[in-house]
């Protein structure tokens, strides 16, 4: 029984001491989305339902939906599925490993952030009508 | 000075020895997720705004019923491996995890039951 430090040795990786780089952010960032998303497919789920039971009820979630406080969470839920999806490229392309090297893993970082931006605002173009 | 012999300690504990058929079935369900989100979303841009007739006929069409239920089906698994992942690495103490991870396995078979539920009877015309 030499090791009597057992379970209280510190723990790795010591996340707060780093400087944040620009990987650690969008890495951050795929998982807040992710959880985020949870709460925009529990709203979505409610509109479909609201759909399938009656007018009057659906009248009462489109209503929801479409208002100003909605529409915010609506156009951030399409940034967060943006960038989710993106990034989710990203992912997939590291786990058959490709793009792994610190310098296209920045700039594919770059290329995400640029498409989540640009997807967000043509799904806003498509509530518009203007698709 | 404790007595517990290193064998027992470690007993049960260690790999669930089912991590790499999880984390192939998250990659799975993204691959999946990669065409649907694009046809389940632009229909659901173009119903936002709109009134409950053109809704009810958009999801009335066999074509976007179908895409709907499939992403449905498919965000049930990608969402529930994806908060369980959350969980496992952030929610500490064995009764706590248990707990979380019971409610995210209803929570998110709720969202995939009733999601396909309701776009099916739309789609029947009920």
């Amino acid at each position: 029984m030499a090791d009597v430090n057992r379970g209280k040795r510190p723990l790795s990786p010591h996340l707060s001491i780093y400087r944040p780089l620009w990987t650690m952010i969008l890495s951050i960032t795929h998982r807040i989305t992710g959880v985020g998303l949870a709460v925009s497919i529990t709203m979505i789920t409610w509109w479909f339902l609201a759909l399938a039971i009656s007018e009057e009820y659906f009248e009462y979630a489109n209503a929801a939906m479409t208002s100003v406080v909605g529409g915010f969470i609506l156009i951030a839920s399409l940034w967060a599925l943006a960038f989710h999806f993106c990034n989710g490229i990203r992912h997939l392309f590291w786990d058959a490993g490709k793009g792994l090297d610190l310098e296209t893993a920045y700039r594919s970082g770059l290329a995400v952030m640029a498409g989540s931006v640009v997807l967000t605002v043509i799904g806003v173009l498509v509530v518009a009508g203007v698709f | 000075m404790r007595y517990q012999t290193d064998r027992q300690r470690v007993e049960g504990l260690g790999s669930a020895k089912d991590g790499t058929v999880e984390w192939w079935k998250q990659r799975v369900a993204a691959v999946a997720l990669l065409p649907l989100v694009f046809l389940f979303i632009f229909p659901l841009l173009r119903a936002i705004g709109s009134d409950f007739d053109e809704v009810r006929a958009i999801y009335e069409h066999p074509f976007n019923a179908i895409i709907a239920i499939l992403f449905f089906i498919t965000i049930m698994s990608h969402l529930r491996q994806g908060l369980q992942e959350v969980i496992v690495d952030y929610v500490h103490g064995k009764a706590a995890m248990t707990t979380a991870l019971l409610v995210n396995t209803m929570f998110t078979t709720l969202i995939g039951v009733t999601g396909v539920f309701s776009v099916a009877k739309i789609a029947f015309g009920g």
